[in-house]
């Protein structure tokens, strides 16, 4: 990202903001409620393109593409995958919320569609649980399997990064620590990019932290660097507790 | 592999690098005790400049256990683990430089013959390395009662001490010339018998890993 901003009618949400996101690598985002993590982290996938009086300024590339230039939307989100605070299976079968992406990406071979369901719910570490549970509803499981099912639809389409925007706050401390292993092994295979209330939880599983205030970007490096020696004051100040 | 599996091997690397670490700081004593007794000065030479890996040895597993400290954020016997690695590596640090003091005096030695026979102080070296080897191997497998024999042992090594310090004293009253051998043996003892006190807190903090309750004895 170079020199995003970003603009709620006359609100700027997003100001100047240079980033370079790692590959493979685990990225978190904290800051206050309103602080623009969540607004930035939709910029990735072109989410904020369906609200209404949004303006976007600056580069944000994948690789070499820039997102924002003559890019197809449906195969950039199909590359850039999301995750969100409330789990949100569609009311259907588990087979058929992991088969509904690659559907609409032309995939209706029985064949082929088992096999994308069988790999993304082993990548996410729910075959052994759900194998037996395919057909059926998805709002049959508990908080903490809907969220980890829509981290598994998310797979389905393969992407080369994942989204997370509050993952695990809807959800008790066993469920959010399989989230987080799940985040630990996927990031293997995915670039994690995870919004967090949690600090705790930037700190055990992220790589990097950027810290948003206001809209801006008030620091971004290192994970255990920044939270044992913040090189910013108002960085110090927020994740000791001083305010936020 | 899960977070919490990497976890734990992060604790078992820490586990890994303190007996390393405590090695060295035995080879380390042994080596200078061995010099003073054969009067071997290449061997004292020798002890000093590992001194240098056993401090390496501290900074790094300091900083792993600050690591965990702020990325596990560990509770219950975890965090037991971690506190007393942390305070552990200081006990064995402060083994190291006793043991290179001890090489530095055995190197000022001229190649007059000694004013005694050496006998507790080679028992003190012997029960040093015994002290030392068996407090952090206390810790490594959390043998409590092992901790406990070996804060018994610091009973008979305060003993030698006191032997080795009247022998000294009735040396230097028969002969003042014998004072600057006896002062330089006083501290070897007094090194060694430091050392002993050093592998009694090691001790200490595996009873506090194992217990949850720090006691000093």
């Amino acid at each position: 990202m170079e020199k995003a901003n970003l603009w709620y009618g006359d609100f700027h949400a997003l100001k100047n903001i240079d980033m370079e996101i790692p590959e493979n690598k685990i990225t978190a985002f904290i800051g206050p409620s309103g602080c623009g993590k969540s607004t930035f982290l939709k910029c990735f996938n072109r989410m904020n393109d369906l609200v209404e009086g949004c303006r976007i300024e600056g580069r944000f590339y994948l690789g070499d593409v820039d997102i924002y230039g003559k890019t197809d939307v449906n195969e950039l989100r199909r590359n850039v995958g999301m995750v969100f605070q409330k789990p949100n299976p569609f009311p259907m079968s588990v087979y058929d919320n992991i088969a509904y992406g690659p559907r609409t990406f032309g995939v209706h071979k029985r064949a082929l569609l088992d096999e994308i369901v069988e790999r993304s719910l082993r990548q996410a570490a729910m075959w052994d649980e759900l194998k037996d549970r395919l057909t059926k509803s998805a709002l049959g499981l508990s908080g903490g399997q809907q969220q980890r099912l829509c981290i598994a639809r998310a797979l389905a389409a393969q992407p080369k990064i994942l989204l997370m925007d509050e993952p695990t706050s809807a959800l008790d401390p066993i469920s959010t620590g399989k989230i987080e292993d799940l985040c630990y092994e996927l990031k293997n295979e995915v670039t994690i990019v995870i919004v967090t209330h949690n600090m705790q939880q930037a700190t055990r599983i992220s790589d990097k932290t950027g810290f948003f205030l206001l809209g801006e970007l008030v620091e971004y490096g290192d994970t255990v660097e920044m939270f044992s020696d913040p090189k910013k004051e108002k960085t110090k100040n927020y994740i000791t507790g001083r305010f936020g | 592999m899960s977070n919490r599996l990497a976890f734990e091997e992060e604790l078992a690397e820490l586990k890994v690098e303190l007996v390393r670490m405590c090695r060295i700081t035995e080879e380390m004593i042994d080596d200078s005790i061995n010099a003073l007794l054969k009067k071997d000065k290449g061997l004292a030479e020798s002890v000093p400049p590992r001194d240098r890996k056993v401090d390496e040895f501290e900074l790094d597993i300091e900083r792993k256990c600050m690591r965990i400290l702020l990325r596990r954020q560990p509770v219950a016997d975890d965090f037991r683990e971690v506190s007393t690695a942390l305070k552990v590596i200081t006990d064995i640090e402060r083994i190291g430089d006793q043991a290179s003091d001890i090489a530095e005096i055995v190197l000022s030695f001229g190649e007059e013959p000694y004013i005694k026979e050496l006998v507790h102080l080679k028992k003190m070296g012997e029960l040093s390395v015994k002290m030392v080897r068996s407090s952090v191997d206390s810790f490594i497998r959390g043998d409590e009662k092992l901790a406990d024999e070996i804060i018994s042992a610091d009973d008979e090594m305060d003993a030698l001490f006191v032997t080795v310090k009247d022998e000294l004293i009735e040396l230097i009253k028969k002969e003042a010339s014998n004072a600057d051998q006896a002062i330089a043996f006083m501290m070897i003892a007094k090194y060694l018998e430091r050392i002993g006190d050093h592998a009694v807190n090691v001790c200490e903090w595996t009873k506090y890993f194992e217990t949850g309750v720090h006691v000093k004895y």
